[in-house]
């Protein structure tokens, strides 16, 4: 029960009944879906950008509980961060989940939550989707985007 | 006689092992079923005293692993009674087995403007490759409506046929949903129009015994994995008139009576479609799972069966916020959930850290998904060795599930 109650912590299982960020964004600068048909999760992503900076960041969707507390905490985080701080943040909170994390969980923050992901390793799809679809929207030229994972 | 699960189980060596610290409760069977030990001994036993190729060698080994071939293919015309054996065409499995059909008859006989049935509780294997067909050709699949149990409407059934429909594709039993189709009486509807019908029964032989005459079904298909046999080979069962007519599938060795660059003369049946090198072990695994259900009396199994199915329909009804995907008044082996404001995978995970196997997801099924709107379920499927204690097992790890989702 320890792993599954590291897994689903109340931030999480919080993050999943009342999802920060869960609404669309008029006249979004990015708009990108997200979808893992091994499960269904399918959420889409939209960000509103001045130059660097993203300045807004939210989405709607469903899936599982990890999925969309991610994509919660995710846009909670990213706002106000520049692109680069985006895709380093990424890069972290990849090697967390995945149970490569070396040194000090100081700068992941809100993320770091999601580390009792790394012994689901069948879940690891679901914390990485809205960050992968995030990825996805910020490097395209193209104002709409699909990430497909899986 | 009487049914004892106890002994079943000691055939099943993978069954008795502990998974994160519990004892596995294994409730995928619908995705595969496990092997008895019967099964495996005899792959191994072709490996380590008989492999050779068949069809070929004029050599002790190879008549010795062509006979033992063969003989697998006796073995699964007797289980299914079909009239002969030359009707019975290894294939690597259920879907490879509608594939052959949809490509071989399909482009045969299937113009545009014409159609082809299915109906709404197909899984993908059923559904795909006549898209495909239909694409091709310009004609048009059709879908029998399910009602809110998970029946096909036989009203509905029987207004889609008509003169254009070429070929009536059906599922014997739902993998998604559990609901046993009326085949029998679909397959006499379709044939008093004169259009033949393909029976996906991949979930049917798991459960119950098949008479191909007696369903007078023309092609009957289903996966050896799913009924105690090993993975990669099945079986496409059609009747000689329509094999005869069909167009081979994939040209090969061993599907060929002669072959010069101007033109190649086709083997008999089966081989015309059994083209390469075939899953010879696959077959002799499959022979002995045959072997094996021959020792059991099936109207024990059947209602063993049924009686695990009500008690655990029964028992997981108690469950909070949690409700049945697919209540047919016929079903067998499949209890597909959901939990409000749970999504399956996070019960998926729950349950297996208390050593329960269950599948999550949209099961191959995405229209069945849709039909309910729900973008998954989980879905609890048994064979045979399950027993009623498992159940129970999984009831507490639902109840489990409540408490950490609150």
């Amino acid at each position: 029960m320890s792993e599954l109650r590291a897994l689903y912590q109340e931030v999480i299982l919080d993050h999943n009944k009342h999802p920060n960020n869960f609404r669309k964004i008029e006249n979004a600068d990015r708009e990108a879906e997200g979808y893992n048909p091994f499960c269904g999760d399918h959420y889409t992503l939209f960000l509103k950008l001045n130059e660097e900076v993203i300045e807004d960041i939210s989405f709607i969707g469903s899936g599982c509980a990890i999925s969309k507390a991610s994509a919660s905490v995710m846009t909670t985080v990213l706002k106000g961060k520049t692109k680069e701080e985006a895709g380093r943040l990424f890069e972290t909170f990849h090697t967390l989940v995945t149970g490569h994390l070396n040194g000090s969980m100081d700068e992941l923050g809100k993320l770091a939550v999601f580390s009792g992901v790394s012994e689901f390793p069948a879940r690891v799809k679901c914390a990485t989707l809205a960050w992968h679809t995030m990825q996805n929207a910020l490097k395209s030229k193209e104002a709409k985007t699909t990430v497909t994972t899986e | 006689m009487l049914f004892d699960v106890e002994r079943v189980r000691k055939d099943f060596p993978i069954l008795n092992q502990r998974v994160h610290g519990n004892p596995l409760v294994y409730l995928d069977n619908a995705a595969t079923s496990q092997k008895p030990r019967v099964v495996l001994e005899a792959m191994k036993r072709y490996y380590e005293t008989v492999n050779s190729n068949v069809h070929r060698g004029v050599h002790y080994l190879s008549e010795q692993a062509t006979a033992d071939y063969e003989h697998a293919r006796t073995k699964v015309q007797r289980f299914i009674n079909a009239p002969h054996v030359h009707e019975v065409v290894f294939v690597r499995g259920t879907t490879e087995g509608i594939n052959l059909v949809a490509q071989s008859y399909g482009r045969k006989n299937v113009e545009k403007g014409d159609e082809v049935l299915i109906s709404g509780l197909e899984h993908h294997s059923n559904i795909v490759p006549w898209q495909i067909l239909c694409d091709e050709k310009g004609a048009r699949l059709r879908i029998v409506p399910i009602n809110d149990s998970g029946e096909i409407v036989l009203e509905e059934y029987e207004k889609l046929l008509n003169n254009k429909t070429k070929i009536v594709s059906l599922g014997h039993v739902s993998n998604a949903l559990g609901t046993v189709n009326p085949i029998k009486r679909m397959i006499a509807t379709a044939h008093r129009f004169g259009i033949p019908v393909l029976i996906d029964g991949a979930q049917g032989v798991p459960h119950m015994k098949v008479d191909v005459q007696d369903l007078n079904a023309d092609f009957y298909v289903f996966s050896g994995h799913k009924m105690f046999g090993p993975t990669g080979i099945g079986i496409l069962y059609g009747k000689t008139e329509f094999l005869d007519a069909m167009p081979p599938f994939q040209g090969g060795g061993d599907m060929i009576k002669s072959v010069t660059f101007e033109k190649t003369v086709y083997n008999d049946l089966p081989y015309k479609f059994e083209a390469g090198t075939p899953n010879i072990e696959g077959a002799i695994g499959m022979g002995a799972a045959i072997d094996y259900l021959h020792e059991f009396d099936w109207n024990s199994v059947s209602a063993y069966e049924a009686d695990l199915l009500s008690y655990a329909t029964d028992s997981v009804s108690v469950v909070k916020k949690l409700r049945l995907v697919g209540t047919a008044a016929e079903k067998a082996g499949v209890l597909s959930f959901v939990i409000d404001g749970v999504h399956p995978h996070d019960v998926g995970t729950i349950l297996d850290r208390e050593g329960i196997a269950i599948r999550t997801g949209h099961h191959c099924a995405q229209p069945v998904m849709q039909r309910f709107g729900v973008p998954a379920t989980a879905r609890a499927s048994f064979a045979f060795y399950n027993m009623k204690s498992e159940v129970d097992t999984l009831v507490k790890a639902l109840y489990k599930v409540n408490e950490v989702f609150g």
